[in-house]
């Protein structure tokens, strides 16, 4: 009701508004805005050079006391070495290499300018490979042949780290200032066609990946092929995430637990009923399933915060009755001897119908590597292509709709309930074939595979690759597991902080490192773009700023 | 009861939905107090009054959002007025009833989404609530849930991709499309529903509803801000779904030009109570709205000498929202 002062002085001004205010105009002005790269950074050439003097100063002092000066433990005390060269060399990368990503990445240049760059890049190449050989040219110990060789490897290495960048440069677009409604478009497209592209190759790698390792890695096959196994689970157990986080929206922080009921699932199977890994596979997932409907009855009604904190309970509850229940489960101990899975019963043994002998192979242990990573693909696939096929179909739908608001779903006649079990379950299913996957790999499994930081792992997966996203999560999970791993052959690092430093030590550090710098980078993580599951005319991504988190973000 | 035999105003004869006796309180707050009214197959009734005078309230306990502290509320498909079947199904424990013609259903006793599933009774709210990160065709779909799961053999049909299904996907997008046309939003098929302008978004909600292929569709403030022009359009479009599908609308607006121009019947609502329940032409000229709500342009053309002097009393206390009408 109006008071005694609207009365008055509100006469001529309309009560109910016809117009949307404030905010509301603001948002609609944003929405029809023209797409603007707004380019800053430097425009002519004198300019770059400057910053990438800047630079190079910046690296000169950071480098100083890790190139150019190296102490190493001498008898009666320490002993300095000094690389000049190095330090010089690393100088000359930065210059030219500051130069050229400004070039063509930060802020797109002119033909001309891009061209002088190139050049200027190619010739620091040059510089950097004939460095030594010219060197001893002046000292007089050196051959013409080498320096010139030596130039030929530095212009080829050069140009192809060139044509990487203007690559990359054309893949996204940065070349020429996308000003444009059209352009903008365009930069999509192309982003589209080289994504298409790169999944393509992406799946091409993965189908030949343990042929490529031992064709170009010898030596290292089978670790490398036991990192992608473990890899690909991990990839599996986010893709069976993805489906409560990223689509239904749900906070799930104990997806664990139905790693572990699939894992147990098969070993107790095994060891109680002799049951083999294919029979066990298809239960250890009903089982899984079982349980992500149990998890899902008490959290329906949970929103935010609290759903998060029963899923992590009820994740940690599940450990806890694993590590407890000693006479069924084997407690601590664990379950050892899994048996191993078979090809159509042929098993992958040494000797007498084993696989090498029937077919007419040397027994290798490799085999059963290739065997088990062939497995974990064909499951990792079907998990991706049910999970496309179900985004498509009404239930997923419903997952996604559920995720953006939940009255609204209910409002049109949606069992909510009904929607969030079958997310938990199909979820979990996923979950219980990894884990009785990653039982049989290991052959034996005790809670302590279980805990909370694997829950938190592969959440993390989920949310550095995008909600949502199949393919972000395969990146991540690459960077995760496969970075983790590699940290533990990375010599140079001892080099630089000494003998004793293990990398594998600051693997949380890292972790959480990464975390902080996608965060602040992308928000949404690597991949944020949803793609619509239905298309009238064009398919269009949607940006990520209009997707809903869903509960408990 | 209040909605018995007269047979003075045609909703009476064949009405879809009766709201008898309801009564909503919050703790001490009565937001609705002993209201009853009829909605006509076929009409368009309005329910007014100024904020905070109950309406949503009303709303959500049709739409099942509340639980109602008392009352009923019958919802029927079919003609005729079904006293027998009604009465009947409130003795019972059962949700709803169907007759060979038709189904008598019991609204405060069912869970929320079955009265959009089985009742066929749709919503938009008055904050609106699309699901912003998928397309407006998606949208659409998601609105005819129900009948597409049970095409897809709740999944498994639709993972085969079995025939059966695909015509089912296909009619459904169909329909998705029909709406979007008629409500002309088809140049929007494939944008995010947050990136439309209110005005579209406000549409895109109508259209979500009808999706579900309601036999009453509740629209709460479907013109608040909305301009004049789209106003006109909106009235447009609610005429020609009354006349083209045959779906009765319930609806809350404040914006009068909307109310007066495409309404059968107009119920008004003060402080939870009813103060009057008429055609609109008759709502127009009753001077217990006029004081409770409309108010007028001009003191003189109110013929109550009450009101007149209530009127001096309150200092022109419902004066700001009568230049609307």
């Amino acid at each position: 009701m109006a008071g005694e002062t609207e009365s008055g002085t509100g006469q001529d001004q309309p009560v109910a508004t016809t117009h949307p205010e404030g905010a509301q105009i603001k948002t609609e002005e944003r929405a029809e805005a023209p797409n603007l790269v707004v380019s800053t950074g430097p425009r002519g050439l004198s300019e770059r050079v400057k910053q990438a003097a800047i630079a190079t100063f910046i690296t000169a002092v950071l480098a100083f006391f890790f190139f150019p000066i190296r102490t190493s433990i001498a008898p009666g005390g320490l002993d300095i070495t000094w690389r000049w060269s190095l330090y010089a060399l690393a100088l000359i990368f930065a210059f030219f290499g500051k130069l050229l990503v400004d070039a063509y990445l930060l802020s797109p240049a002119g033909p001309r300018v891009r061209a002088m760059v190139s050049g200027l890049f190619i010739l620091g190449f040059v510089i950097l490979y004939a460095w030594h050989p010219l060197g001893d040219i002046l000292f007089g110990t050196g051959q013409f042949e080498e320096l010139l060789g030596s130039i030929l490897i530095g212009t080829v290495f050069g140009a192809i780290l060139l044509g990487l960048v203007v690559l990359i440069s054309r893949a996204t677009g940065k070349i020429g200032t996308a000003a444009t409604g059209v352009a903008a478009q365009k930069k999509a497209d192309r982003i589209s066609t080289f994504g298409k592209w790169a999944l393509r190759v992406l799946f091409v790698v993965a189908l030949m990946l343990p042929w490529i390792v031992m064709f170009l890695f010898p030596n290292r096959d089978r670790q490398l092929i036991d990192i992608s196994i473990l890899i690909l689970t991990y990839v599996m157990l986010g893709w069976g995430l993805n489906i409560v986080v990223g689509l239904a929206g749900l906070l799930d922080l104990g997806y664990v637990a139905f790693y572990a009921v699939g894992a147990y699932a098969y070993a107790l199977l095994a060891q109680y009923f002799g049951f083999g890994f294919w029979m066990a596979l298809p239960l250890a997932g009903l089982f899984a399933a079982m349980w992500g409907i149990m998890l899902g009855f008490p959290v329906l009604r949970l929103r935010g915060d609290y759903l998060a904190i029963v899923t992590l309970a009820f994740g940690e509850i599940i450990r806890v009755v694993l590590l407890n229940w000693s006479e069924f489960t084997g407690g601590p101990d664990g379950i050892g001897r899994i048996p191993k899975p078979t090809l159509f019963g042929i098993e992958f043994n040494r000797g007498e119908g084993g696989f090498a002998d029937i077919f007419g192979l040397d027994y290798d242990t490799i085999h059963r590597f290739i065997f088990f990573y062939y497995i974990i693909f064909v499951l990792a696939l079907i998990t991706h292509f049910a999970t496309m096929r179900l985004r498509r179909l009404p239930v997923g739908r419903a997952w996604e709709a559920l995720r953006e608001d939940e009255i609204a779903c209910r409002s049109l006649g949606i069992n909510t309930t009904l929607v969030k079990l079958s997310a938990f379950s199909i979820g979990a299913m996923f979950g219980g074939f990894a884990g009785s996957f990653f039982a049989t790999r290991q052959g034996f499994i005790s809670p302590e595979s279980f805990t909370f930081i694997e829950s938190a792992i592969i959440l993390a997966i989920v949310v550095l690759g995008g909600l949502g996203s199949q393919i972000g999560v395969v990146f991540a999970s690459i960077v995760m597991i496969g970075g983790i791993e590699l940290l533990r052959n990375i010599g140079f690092l001892s080099v630089v902080f000494g003998e004793n430093f293990d990398p594998t030590q600051f693997r949380m550090l890292i972790f959480g490192l990464a975390m902080v710098l996608i965060m602040v980078w992308k928000p949404r993580g690597l991949i944020s773009a949803r793609q619509p599951s239905a298309v009238y005319k064009e398919r269009k991504s949607i940006g990520a700023d209009v997707v809903a988190q869903g509960e408990g973000h | 009861m209040n909605v018995t035999t007269t047979s003075r105003y045609p909703w009476e004869n064949d009405p879809l939905l009766t709201v008898e006796n309801l009564t909503m309180r919050f703790g001490g707050l009565v937001a609705v107090d002993n209201l009853s009214f009829t909605v006509g197959r076929g009409d368009i009734t309005a329910l007014i009054g100024p904020n905070g005078a109950g309406k949503t309230t009303v709303f959500n306990c049709v739409t099942g959002f509340y639980k109602p502290t008392e009352g009923r509320i019958v919802m029927r498909h079919g003609p005729g007025r079904r006293d027998e079947a009604v009465e009947e199904l409130t003795d019972s424990a059962a949700r709803y009833a169907r007759q060979e013609d038709g189904a008598v259903f019991l609204l405060e006793r069912m869970p929320d989404f079955t009265i959009s599933s089985t009742a066929k009774v749709a919503r938009t709210f008055q904050n609106i609530r699309l699901f912003g990160g998928m397309t407006c065709l998606e949208n659409l779909l998601v609105a005819q849930h129900n009948p597409l799961m049970r095409a897809s053999g709740f999944s498994i049909a639709g993972l085969l991709n079995l025939p059966s299904y695909r015509s089912a996907a296909k009619e459904a997008k169909d329909r998705a499309i029909y709406w979007l046309e008629q409500c002309q939003l088809i140049h929007r098929a494939d944008d995010p529903a947050a990136d439309l302008p209110y005005g579209d978004q406000r549409r895109l909600e109508i259209a979500r509803a009808m999706c579900s292929e309601p036999h009453l569709l509740c629209l709460d403030e479907p013109a608040a801000g909305l301009n004049p022009r789209e106003s006109a359009e909106l009235n447009a479009l609610l005429q020609f779904i009354r006349s083209e599908t045959g779906t009765s609308i319930l609806l809350i607006e404040h914006d009068m030009g909307v109310v007066m121009k495409i309404s059968d019947h107009v119920v008004v609502l003060d402080y939870g109570r009813k103060i009057a329940d008429e055609t609109a032409d008759a709502v127009r000229n009753d001077p217990k709205v006029i004081a409770a709500y409309l108010g007028v342009d001009d003191e003189s053309e109110i013929d109550d000498e009450d009101i007149r002097a209530d009127l001096h009393r309150g200092e022109h206390q419902a004066g700001t929202q009568g230049g609307e009408a």
